[in-house]
């Protein structure tokens, strides 16, 4: 049996040998890709810096709330109405789906039979999926002109709020639903043995466990009604005006850039890569204020 | 308080020690595994690991052939020896370490491929690429474990479609395809049923000739069957030691720790 | 707690009432389209170009650059993406800096506004490396947006291969590189393909990023320097500024419909099949 040890690569010495290192070049190989990966999202801010200066060097920030307003053309460049836009409608579509969206969640959790609990979750996740321009075209040739006959023009700040309630809601009820996943069932029954009923259970221990993970879900969803551009775009008018009723057109800071950019030349695309960085700025506040509710939240829910 | 262990080591080493530890610690993060432990491996005995669960017997084992490396807020100290080799050094070959000292863990692990696969893929990273060859050692290494009349005929199938019994002879075989000079075997019966774990054990007891085997058991009357030297480990301030460590003769006729006795006798310490 | 009994059932009928709201909503959306796209549907409409700006004619060329972008996107973003995820599963610890770094940008990656993308994309790929509106330019930007969903699929299918594998193996003196080509990947695969799949799901819904990288034109590319139009971008031109267009855009939004519920439906079947994979080879401990 000597002669297998000759074949197996036998060491007698353990030291290491000269032998070329696949792991070593794998794991480089592999720290290279990662490195790629991780500095994908400094390259979009510094682009998005690169192109932004040209501006900002010139005129600054203050153009931007001072000019009369958006007309790039004449050198006029008032973000104002399209941030009173993106505003409006993202704030009106959050106060819209957040509650939606739980009672989503619950519905799937505490109130359906579960195999229609489970129907309705992969009904959700369908549609958090689906291609924005598929809502747009939606809301365009259907949305639009139900709202038209309620009080024309149609394509307005309102149509863009419910575009966006449909948009977002299933992201809301998703992120519920797990957190009300994460709650202990013990919780559920010792409440239950309380004699409390099922609603009473869901204000009284659901809601206060799972309390962190809706407020991330909600900021998560904030920043996905803040981004989205093709659908609201589709249906809300894009005239550059704050709106002084819900029926009134409006147009988002996305919305603005998606129409410009392809004409876009000097000052104008600067300006509107200006608009881009402002986006990035606040999903990166989005983001860390999601990391920093669920870091101080997450030794309360493990307590209590 | 400090057993004898020094002593041992010492009664030990004038036989052929292969392997041995001294000092040895190991924590997980804050939490201490297991503390100085010094122990000896000697060529063709078995020696066999005892004590309660939680005690650090599996650390242990996991320590000689480095397998720490890949268990993150894994920290080790002290010294462990494969004859003149220092095992914690970091320039040691750890593949070439690994090959030298194999391990047998306390729950089946075949790979998710078929038998034969399961030594060729190994073998063929071994520098073992001929295929006659390979088919003489699985083989031969599956007669062995008593399991080449069960299985002859699959060794196309999958190795996960053997019985808990057959699959540890599996890895048992797989581990000494690759001619290791230490055995550490984690619990190996502990997931059969009685008699795949007599078949097992009769196979350990056979293994003797040829390695240096190190055997962890929580079945008492097994050391005793085939121990040639025992460890006795206990959890003492929440932190594993080894208590006592001889020849087995010894340790279970004579102990010199009052828990050892207590342990060896059934009663609790 | 009388107050309580008499609230239960109101609350019971809200939430059906929202259950039932939304369903219906979404079948609304649903059955709109199919009921005016399916008429338009036929082979003929898959296969020939647009005439008269999309208004007659059908999506052939259209379906071929989507498919071209989607393949630039997932060509450049699966083996980038698999790289990171092994990294990130198997050679960094939970604390280590430069694990948490990517783990930090993808998070960001992942809620960067699509439009954002585009911009990033016409500044990067088609201006500063000179690509130019092209499906290159698409496929690359795309290829950044998908990454966050390849990785967490892919870290999640290594992660699913219990740990017995890595030991056992390690304990064999086989090298990572081995185990990770013959026993680990292997084992993901069903996880790998779900990430592949659930990003080209999100690539073929992507519009925003793609209107000023790899453009409008409607013509079949010659080659991937060339502009194309995808599915998305064809709906959005066609009933936003062609008039007459929208029994086409009815077309291409179903055929867009359709091809994204056969990807989620392929992504639901792999997920089962890798959660079942190995709970039944290891069950006993
Ligand atoms: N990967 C790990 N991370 C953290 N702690 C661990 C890890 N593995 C083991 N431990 C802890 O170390 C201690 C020793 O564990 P070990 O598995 O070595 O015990 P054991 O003696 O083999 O027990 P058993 O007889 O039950 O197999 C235990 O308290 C265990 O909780
Ligand atoms: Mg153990």
């Amino acid at each position: 049996m000597t002669w297998l040890k000759d074949k197996i690569s036998s060491p007698s010495k353990l030291n290491k040998s000269s032998q070329f290192d696949w792991d070593w070049v794998l794991v480089w190989v592999l720290r290279i890709m990662a490195a790629i990966t991780g500095a994908i999202v400094l390259l979009i801010v510094i682009f998005l810096i690169l192109e932004s200066l040209p501006f900002l060097q010139v005129k600054g920030i203050g153009p931007f709330f001072t000019d009369q307003r958006w007309n790039p053309t004449e050198g006029l460049y008032n973000f104002t109405p399209m941030l009173w836009g993106t505003l409006l409608a993202t704030m009106g579509s959050v106060v819209v789906a957040t509650p939606l969206g739980i009672i989503s969640a619950l519905f799937c959790q505490y109130y359906a039979p579960v195999a229609i609990g489970n129907l309705y979750r992969r009904l959700i996740e369908l549609l958090a999926g689906i291609p924005s321009v598929v809502y747009g075209f939606w809301g365009l040739v259907v949305l639009v002109p139900l709202i038209n006959r309620l009080h024309p023009p149609g394509a307005s700040l309102l149509a863009g709020i419910i575009i966006l309630t449909i948009m977002i809601l299933p992201t809301i009820a998703l992120v519920a639903d797990a957190s009300f996943g994460k709650v202990p069932q013990e919780y559920l029954l010792g409440a239950t043995s309380l004699g409390l009923s099922k609603w009473g259970t869901i204000c009284n221990v659901v809601f206060p466990a799972a309390k962190s993970g809706l407020f991330t879900g909600v900021i998560l969803t904030v920043g996905r009604a803040i981004g989205e551009t093709m659908a609201v775009l589709m249906v809300c008018g894009n005239v550059v005006e704050t709106p002084s009723s819900i029926f009134d057109p409006i147009r988002t800071l996305t919305a603005n850039i998606a129409l410009e950019m392809a004409y876009a030349l000097g000052n104008h695309r600067s300006a509107l890569f200006v608009s881009g960085l402002a986006l990035m700025a606040i999903i990166v506040l989005l983001a860390v204020a999601a990391e920093v509710i669920t870091v101080t939240s997450s030794p309360v829910t493990k307590n209590s | 308080m400090t057993v004898t262990n020094l002593d041992n080591l010492q009664a030990t080493t004038q036989e052929s020690v292969l392997m041995r530890t001294e000092q040895l610690s190991l924590s997980y993060g804050k939490k201490i595994a297991f503390e100085d432990v010094s122990i000896a491996i000697n060529q063709s005995k078995i020696t066999a690991l005892v004590g309660p669960s939680g005690c650090g017997k599996s650390s242990f084992l996991s320590c000689l052939n480095r397998l720490t490396d890949l268990i993150d807020n894994c920290r080790v100290t002290g010294r462990i020896f494969l004859e003149k080799w220092d095992v914690m050094n970091r320039q040691i070959d750890t593949i070439a370490l690994r090959r030298r000292v194999g391990h047998i863990f306390q729950k089946p692990n075949p790979f998710p491929l078929d038998l034969w696969k399961n030594f060729a893929f190994p073998l063929k990273e071994h520098g073992v690429k001929n295929r006659q060859e390979i088919d003489l050692i699985v083989e031969r290494v599956l007669k062995d474990v008593g399991l080449w009349h069960e299985v002859k005929d699959r060794l196309k199938d999958s190795a996960l479609a053997l019985s808990g019994g057959q699959q540890q002879r599996l890895c048992i075989a797989r581990a000494l395809a690759l001619e290791p000079e230490v055995l550490l075997m984690d619990e190996p019966c502990s997931a059969l049923d009685p008699i795949s774990s007599g078949v097992v054990e009769d196979l350990i007891a056979s293994l003797r000739q040829k390695y240096a085997v190190l055997v962890v058991t929580h079945n008492l009357a097994q050391a005793k069957r085939i121990a040639d030297y025992v460890g006795v480990f206990w959890v003492r301030d929440n932190r594993g030691k080894l208590i006592e460590f001889g020849e087995a003769k010894q340790v279970f006729e004579s102990p010199q720790h009052d828990l050892t006795a207590a342990y060896i006798s059934g009663h609790r310490g | 707690m009388k107050q309580e009994i008499i609230k239960s059932p109101i609350s019971t009928i809200l939430v059906w009432l929202v259950a039932v709201l939304v369903t219906g909503t979404f079948a609304w959306i649903l059955g709109d389209i199919i009921f005016h796209g399916v008429g338009g549907i036929s082979w003929e409409f898959l296969t020939t170009a647009p005439e008269d700006a999309g208004r007659s004619g059908g999506i052939g060329p259209i379906l071929v650059s989507t498919g071209l972008i989607l393949a630039v996107a997932m060509g450049v973003s699966v083996p980038l993406g698999v790289g990171t995820a092994i990294l990130l599963a198997e050679f960094t610890s939970a604390t280590n800096w430069f694990g948490r770094f990517v783990r930090r940008s993808l998070d960001i990656l992942a809620g960067v506004p699509s439009i954002v993308f585009g911009l990033f994309g016409n500044a990067f790929f088609a201006k500063t490396l000179g690509l130019g509106f092209s499906i290159l330019s698409g496929g690359l930007t795309l290829a950044c947006m998908v990454l966050p969903i390849l990785i967490r699929s892919a870290e999640e299918g290594l992660r699913g291969v219990p740990d017995e594998l890595r030991l056992g193996a390690a304990a064999l003196g086989l090298s990572r590189t081995a185990t990770l080509f013959h026993l680990l990947l292997p084992a993901a695969i069903p996880g790998l393909l779900v990430g592949l799949v659930l990003g080209i799901g999100r690539a073929i819904a992507e519009t925003a990023a793609l209107v000023f990288t790899s453009g409008y034109v409607a013509r079949m590319p010659q080659s991937l320097l060339d502009s194309g139009r995808s599915l998305s971008i064809h709906i959005f031109d066609l009933s936003m500024n062609i008039s007459g267009g929208d029994t086409n855009a009815y077309g291409s939004a179903l055929v867009l419909v359709i091809l994204f519920l056969m990807i989620n439906a392929t992504a639901a079947w792999l997920a089962h099949q890798s959660s079942s994979k190995y709970n039944d080879s290891y069950q006993f401990r």
